[in-house]
């Protein structure tokens, strides 16, 4: 009797002992995508207008800059870092195109490359000082963090919105397809970003780098693996996608204000988790991000059809959602507590 | 020739030069001169041993080699070319390849992947995943290893992930091959598919750089040895110039007595100390998926060896005694008094000491003081809330200093820069500070040398006649027969026999019990 409670117990804390570690790995992003369809399928059953194929799609219009940033976020993980200053960098990059199109007249071919440049560079920066004084990513990107949301302040305190006809036309831009479908620009640089995003990660030296680091840093350096500029490129990268994020954002909002994307950090790194990626690094799909972050767009359309529900409530769902799959996580990685 | 006059005579050994020429290394540490003038030459298709004890400079010489730490003075000449490490990758692309003790590969990519990662072959710049598996696959039939290349690494036994490590590296360069300890975690069997594998690798012409402890391996395996003694080079010698006990000499500098002292089995009085109420008795103890219920009783005095095979459940039993994981079921008295060993405070509590097997996760803490890390334990006991004063804490110390031998005898000497057996060393010191009635000692000897080896068995016999008991843990069965009054044999997490440790008891017999489950 008592050892079948033990057994039970031993079921609890390790349920999955038994899996092989590669499908482990998948659990996760199974039990994420299964999520999403049974969302999708209870909000059409309930809701008049939810089963439609433009709904899938305006969840990638309204979340596209959210995938960007998510995908950079994703690298930075799978090495077992932590990028917090993702959301005060898409803030800044916003300000910077609305600040240099709108009160300087700079053309959005020189804004972009600038912007996403400066993005890329101070992720470069966070990262080799990661890497150069050891210090955890955690305070690093923290002080990013508060840097970038500082430096958009010191352009203005103000909203300011972007009336420039070549912006406001590539927004209002809609790409239609069949049955008359249609898609955003934005959409469609968020899902090339993705797949580029794949390739490198599972198809290039560079995205196996990472994965390794994640696994044992130490082994990787003693593989002869180039960790230290492996380490830098994923902040790096982290950094460029934010400020793409941040550009997504300003076609999305149509203006730069040092109060968009608030907590957007705090977004990314649930839709990586939701998405499969272990936070302890090594393990995860950026295919998973993709659909984590579906999840998260999900959650708060279903509010939205809800009607009565405030939109607190996606937080809500986000946070419970999130500890369910750390949780989950924890159980995933079936590590026994100590072997002969 | 600039080798320190102590070498002897050069030996012919093969080729008809070296490929890798080691002279006068050098190499300073904060308050420690780790190397000192050192020289080392390996020939292709040689197994060269490396030895020394703790302390001795072998890990750091290995370092050096490798590139992990850069040498502060002498000549390193790698097929007739000088180089200097800054790092590892360097000596790699030199020819020169490690594997560590600790199993240095990434858990959560293919094997395939770890042996070819940083080399995979490419098509259009992108990784060519079909080839990539099929040479990983190649590389490993080369050697006779039957793998699926595909599985992650985690999903196979440490002494696979050793094998995959060892093609990795011979992979990466053919030259030479530095093998650190590869054998301290593995069984007997592991270690024979080992050493077929390094023998075929010799045989191509591989000069393989063999660093270990156990001396019976050495004269298994190697052809040459190089001794290290504190820092500095002892001599260079074709093996058949060697018995086990010059090698000993030549390592510990002639101080064998301590060693003989231990040659004969220190279980006298055994029948006396297992009559009366035993200081601890587990009954039906259990835990679910670590060990099954099993029987033990602990008398004052006694010293009980746990032998069975790594992954046995040897350490699982003295978890639970120590209430570092909790029972199932099962009861355990002491003194007669049943209790619950829930947590490890309430074993102290008790009297019950752990020297964990893992001496740097889960015991020491690498970045305090000698002293720091000496006082821990008896600190924690008295609560943090009343401090020991300093004079107290320096007397302590190097009371332990002195009493178990830990060098340098520096009390202010951070942890993390002693050597293997010196930590060790500096753990038992915690331990035995707090006057435990059970001292549970898991693998007290593993990855140390011979004379810190003897000085730990030397130890644990002084207190067993002092009144303490113990539990000692280890591979050795030799070591576990000299010291044991009673040995508990552990075979797939049950324990399958008690026996008293009598002239009827040999390592053979012990093997038996081992490999079948029951006692012949």
């Amino acid at each position: 009797m008592s050892t079948g409670i033990a057994s039970a117990a031993a079921q609890l804390t390790r349920p999955f002992a038994a899996v092989s570690p590669r499908t482990r790995t998948r659990i996760p992003l199974i039990v994420t995508a299964l999520l999403l369809v049974v969302m999708f399928s209870v909000g059409s059953v309930r809701y008049e207008g939810f089963l439609s194929a433009q709904v899938v799609l305006n969840l990638l219009i309204d979340n596209g800059f959210l995938l960007v940033v998510a995908v950079g976020a994703t690298f930075v993980i799978l090495t077992g870092g932590i990028d917090l200053s993702v959301g005060s960098m898409v803030a800044l990059s916003t300000m910077l195109t609305a600040w240099l199109v709108e009160s300087h007249g700079w053309s959005l071919a020189t804004v972009i490359p600038l912007v996403l440049l400066v993005g890329a560079a101070s992720g470069t920066l966070m990262g080799w000082i990661i890497h150069t004084f050891e210090i955890q990513p955690f305070i690093v990107t923290l002080a990013g963090m508060f840097l970038a949301r500082g430096l958009c302040y010191t352009i203005s305190t103000e909203s300011i919105t972007i009336s420039d006809p070549t912006t406001a036309g590539i927004a209002q831009t809609r790409l239609y397809g069949p049955g008359g479908l249609f898609v955003s620009v934005p959409v469609v640089i968020a899902l090339a970003v993705l797949v580029i995003a794949f390739v490198v990660l599972h198809h290039t030296r560079f995205g196996r780098n990472v994965y390794a680091l994640g696994g044992n840093e130490s082994s990787a350096r003693l593989m002869g693996l180039p960790a230290g500029s492996t380490k830098i490129a994923v902040y790096a990268v982290s950094g460029l996608c934010s400020a793409l994020g941040g550009l997504l954002l300003t076609f999305y909002m149509l203006s730069g204000y040092a109060l968009h994307a608030m907590g957007m950090e705090l977004d990314a790194i649930a839709a990586t988790v939701i998405g499969g990626t272990l936070l302890t690094g090594g393990s995860g799909f950026v295919l998973g991000t993709a659909v984590g972050v579906l999840v998260l767009g999900m959650i708060q359309t279903v509010v939205n059809f809800q009607g009565t529900l405030s939109s607190w409530w996606t937080r809500i769902v986000i946070g419970a959602l999130l500890l369910v799959f750390i949780v989950l996580q924890r159980l995933m990685s079936g590590r026994r507590p100590a072997a002969d | 020739m600039a080798s320190p006059s102590t070498t002897p005579r050069p030996t012919d050994a093969g080729g008809p030069r070296p490929v890798l020429e080691a002279q006068g290394i050098r190499k300073q540490f904060p308050g420690v001169l780790a190397l000192d003038g050192v020289a080392l030459r390996l020939f292709p298709g040689e197994v060269h041993a490396l030895m020394g004890e703790n302390g001795a400079g072998k890990s750091t010489l290995i370092k050096v080699l490798t590139g992990v730490h850069p040498a502060d003075g002498g000549t390193l000449v790698v097929d007739g070319r000088p180089h200097a490490f800054a790092d590892p990758l360097q000596a790699q692309q030199a020819g020169i390849s490690t594997v560590y003790q600790e199993v240095n590969l990434c858990p959560n990519i293919s094997v395939a992947e770890n042996i070819l990662i940083g080399r995979e072959p490419r098509r259009f710049g992108l990784i060519h995943w079909s080839a990539m598996r099929q040479r990983a696959a190649e590389l490993l039939t080369e050697l006779d290893l039957d793998l699926d290349v595909t599985s992650l690494l985690d999903s196979h036994s440490l002494a696979v992930q050793q094998l995959v490590a060892i093609v990795r590296a011979v992979d990466v360069s053919a030259k030479v091959l530095v093998l650190d300890e590869p054998t301290s975690s593995l069984d007997r069997e592991e270690v024979a598919q080992l050493f077929t594998l390094v023998r075929r690798l010799r045989d191509r012409g591989v000069a393989i750089l063999f660093v270990t402890h156990f001396i019976d391996q050495v004269f298994d395996l190697c052809d040459r040895v190089t001794v290290l003694r504190n820092g500095q080079l002892e001599g260079e010698y074709p093996i058949g110039e060697l018995t086990p006990v010059t090698l000993v000499q030549r390592m510990i500098g002639g101080e064998l007595a301590t060693l003989d002292q231990l040659s004969g089995r220190s279980h006298e009085g055994a029948a006396v100390r297992a009559a009366g109420v035993p200081f601890l008795r587990a009954r039906q103890l259990t835990r679910t998926g670590s060990i099954e219920p099993y029987d033990l009783d602990i008398h004052a005095g006694e010293v009980i060896g746990l032998a069975g095979l790594l992954g046995s459940g040897r350490t699982e039993v003295a978890r639970l005694l120590f209430g570092a994981d909790g029972a199932d079921a099962g009861e355990v008295s002491i003194e007669g008094e049943k209790v619950v060993l829930r947590t490890p405070r309430h074993a102290i509590a008790r009297g019950i000491a752990f020297c964990s097997e893992n001496r740097k996760s889960e015991g020491l803490v690498g970045e305090l003081t000698v002293r720091e890390n000496i006082i821990l334990a008896l600190q924690a006991a008295r609560g943090w809330t009343r401090p020991l004063a300093r004079a107290t804490q320096d007397e302590l110390a190097r009371h332990w200093i002195e009493a178990l031998d830990i060098r340098p005898a520096d009390p202010e000497a951070q942890v993390r820069h002693l050597s293997g057996g010196n930590q060790q060393k500096v753990l038992l010191a915690r331990w035995l500070l707090t006057a435990p009635r059970l001292l549970i000692l898991d693998e007290p000897t593993r990855g140390i040398d011979i004379g810190a080896k003897a000085e730990i068995q030397k130890l644990v016999a002084r207190l067993a006649g002092e009144g303490t008991s113990v539990l000692f843990i280890s591979a050795e069965l030799e070591e576990v027969l000299r010291l044991s009054h009673r040995i508990a044999v552990l075979r797939d997490h049950r324990m399958v026999a008690t026996l008293a440790n009598d002239d009827t008891v040999t390592p053979e017999r012990l093997l038996t019990t081992i490999a079948t489950g029951t006692d012949s």
